[in-house]
């Protein structure tokens, strides 16, 4: 069956839980992405701009320095860290600012957390000469001054969110208000495979080019399948993008792993699917971090990227399905990933990465050595080093 | 008959425009919701509008995000305002609605929600994230126990939209008046007086106004277009100049008597 089903469901998951307001400009958007992904011209200039300006496809690389290291199973790593901007985050804003643009929007928005989607947004609104807000807590733009200021470079207006725990949560409530104030002349640019109906779809077809080049490329190498998929978890655009393509493969068992903080036990985490129960928040029913009275409840996690409380409705179904099992890490197991991978192999991953990475000591040993894992490295560190230098005063 | 339609079929006699006041509960505290409600009810409003605090206001502007704000930091939740509702039902004659983000509904268990609804003798609901696509549960739930779901209409929303909501609405249409979030606006923007026209060509069931309303001059600007202003943000804004309950109480006294006399009629 194809999901998701019209009215935007995956399972019980997803839907359009929007002030009335907004909804036409939901549709509007179904039916201009509906047409843009029929149109041969459309299709050619995404794939153009993937290619020439982001550097797609992207490597697969056997890593097999860490593979000796563990012991197991043959590790390749998907290289998201090597597109334009650092991160798979542009595949998504490619693709969505050509739908605007098809759409005759002339202004985008959007929400950032740690920058990362803010930057990618930026940059292609730069590139396609569109006005260009972004949302961004107060906490988020002081732990970020630098991807503000790439940001600034770009062209775009970086908003700064005062209100709730003035983090990536109320930026996207922010967006969303914005959204709904000036949605005839506005694109929302929403950064993972979140909110209402269409966007979880949307998102998820910008970011599928992820898995279908890496089933590609794995099958040239390996001819044959990959055992197990890993990816990191927050919102799940790179996890979802990276597994769709394999969905009907079998014998590819896929592993999602979202950020456990400081624990699962304790209440500083923010791992939706393991320590979350469903809910409504940002336009989909989906799982999320709340209290009993269904008060969302503050995210945490080393990752700025992973650090929100809710996540993608088809994450909530593959989980319901058992299709992708879901795991979880914590900020200790996350930064020694991030350690071993600038030692052993000369690549520094992006915190949210080093998610995936850090799952792979409890997986290897129960593997072969004929067996092979692909991890989606989704993002480069280079954002994080000023912050982990902070955490290890300077010495590794 | 429901109170909300008994109520509206007086308003409409009486040549009046219906004034329906919003409050965030829990906003300074409950006892003080419980007495302004009073308080707005002596002043002759014809309904009043009982807000539940939510952590995520979308469809909110500053001053009810604020307010909402307050109230979560006093722990109020759903059940709280459920059984403030039933005090004030006991008290209290005119149509009583309740307004919450989806997601605590859901939490306290959509079931469970009707059931306290009726006991608290609630007599709407309306919820700003359950656009039509997704309210047809609840909606059909409450309204088999004679309570309304009272269904939302906004400048955006298409003539086919309009036409499904009408013949699903019952009690009284809210209309937005403009797209955007709640708070004070000057004047009752053009598309909202459009809106008006454009719903009122198909439909008998009363039109209430709410977004931006704040003064007898703008109900008065709305001539026929409309049944009921809904003032929710200049309300928000009577508590946040602060005093004590003696001196909301009169502020807002003061505040609503000015639309009695002036704005109710025209």
């Amino acid at each position: 069956m194809n999901l998701p089903d019209e009215k935007g469901y995956f399972g019980n998951y997803g839907g359009r839980f929007v002030p009335e307001t907004l909804i036409s400009a939901l549709y509007e958007l179904e039916e201009g992405y509906g047409e843009s992904k029929k149109d041969p011209g459309f299709i050619r200039e995404l794939e153009y701009y993937l290619e020439n300006y982001s550097g797609r496809p992207t490597p697969l690389y056997f890593a097999s320095r860490l593979t000796e290291k563990l012991g197991g199973a043959g590790i390749y790593l998907k290289r998201e860290d090597l597109n334009h901007t650092g991160a798979h985050k542009i595949n998504n804003t490619l693709g969505q600012i050509l739908v605007a643009k098809k759409m005759g929007k002339k202004r985008i928005i959007a929400e950032t957390g740690a920058g990362q989607h803010g930057v990618a947004t930026a940059t292609v609104a730069a590139r396609f000469g569109l006005q260009c807000a972004i949302y961004m807590g107060e906490e988020d733009i002081k732990r970020q001054e630098l991807n503000v200021f790439r940001m600034k470079l770009l062209g775009a207006e970086v908003i700064p969110v005062a209100t709730g725990s003035r983090t990536l949560k109320d930026a996207t409530n922010q967006a969303l208000r914005d959204w709904v104030s000036n949605v005839e002349t506005t694109h929302y640019i929403i950064g993972s495979v979140v909110g209402p109906h269409p966007y979880p779809l949307m998102v998820r077809d910008f970011q599928a080019v992820i898995g279908r080049e890496t089933k590609k490329q794995v099958l040239e190498i390996e001819n044959d399948l990959p055992d197990y998929l890993v990816a990191c978890v927050g919102g799940g655009s790179n996890a979802i993008g990276f597994f769709h393509p394999f969905a009907n493969d079998n014998k590819s068992k896929m592993i999602g792993v979202e950020a456990a903080g400081k624990g699962l036990s304790s209440s500083c985490h923010a791992a939706t699917l393991n320590g979350g129960s469903p809910g409504v928040l940002h336009g989909s029913f989906s799982y999320l971090l709340q209290d009993a009275a269904g008060q969302i409840t503050e995210a945490h996690s080393i990752s700025a990227g992973l650090d929100y409380p809710g996540v993608g409705p088809e994450h909530a179904y593959f989980k319901e399905t058992g299709r992708v099992t879901y795991q979880a890490v914590t900020d200790e197991e996350a930064l020694k990933a991030f350690l071993l991978l600038a030692e052993c192999e000369g690549i520094i991953p992006a915190l949210e990465s080093a998610h995936a990475l850090a799952y792979l000591e409890q997986l290897i040993p129960s593997t072969t050595k004929n067996e092979t894992v692909v991890v989606c490295l989704s993002g480069r560190g280079d954002k994080d080093v000023a912050m982990v230098s902070e955490i290890l005063k300077g010495a590794v | 008959m429901n109170r909300i339609e008994s109520t509206f079929k007086e308003v409409k006699n009486s040549g009046a425009k219906g004034i329906i006041t919003y409050l965030t509960a829990g906003y300074p505290g409950l006892e003080t919701t419980e007495e302004l409600v009073m308080a707005m009810a002596e002043s002759g409003v014809t309904m009043v509008e009982l807000g539940v605090p939510f952590s995520d206001p979308v469809a909110d502007g500053p001053v009810i995000q604020a307010a909402s704000m307050r109230s979560l930091q006093n722990k109020t939740t759903l059940a709280d305002v459920l059984s403030l509702s039933k005090r004030l039902r006991e008290k209290l004659t005119i149509p009583l609605l309740i307004m919450t983000y989806y997601n605590p509904v859901y939490a306290y268990g959509v079931e469970r929600f009707v059931g306290e609804v009726k006991n608290s003798g609630i007599d709407g609901v309306i919820v700003p994230d359950l656009p039509l696509e997704e309210s047809d549960w609840l909606a059909g739930k409450l309204q088999k126990e004679n309570i309304h779901f009272i269904y939302m209409l906004s400048p955006t929303s298409t003539r086919q939209r309009m036409i499904t909501t009408v013949q699903k609405a019952t009690g009284f249409i809210y209309c937005v008046s403009t797209a955007g979030v709640t708070g004070t606006r000057d004047a009752i923007p053009k598309e909202g007086l459009s809106l008006l026209a454009r719903i009122r060509e198909l439909t008998e069931l009363p039109l209430a106004l709410g977004f931006g309303i704040s003064t007898p001059q703008q109900v008065a600007s709305l001539g026929d277009g409309a049944d009921a202003a809904i003032i929710g943000s200049a309300i928000i804004k009577l508590i946040d100049q602060g005093g004590n309950k003696e001196q909301i109480k009169d502020r807002m006294k003061t505040y609503l008597g000015e639309f009695m006399s002036k704005g109710r009629f025209f």
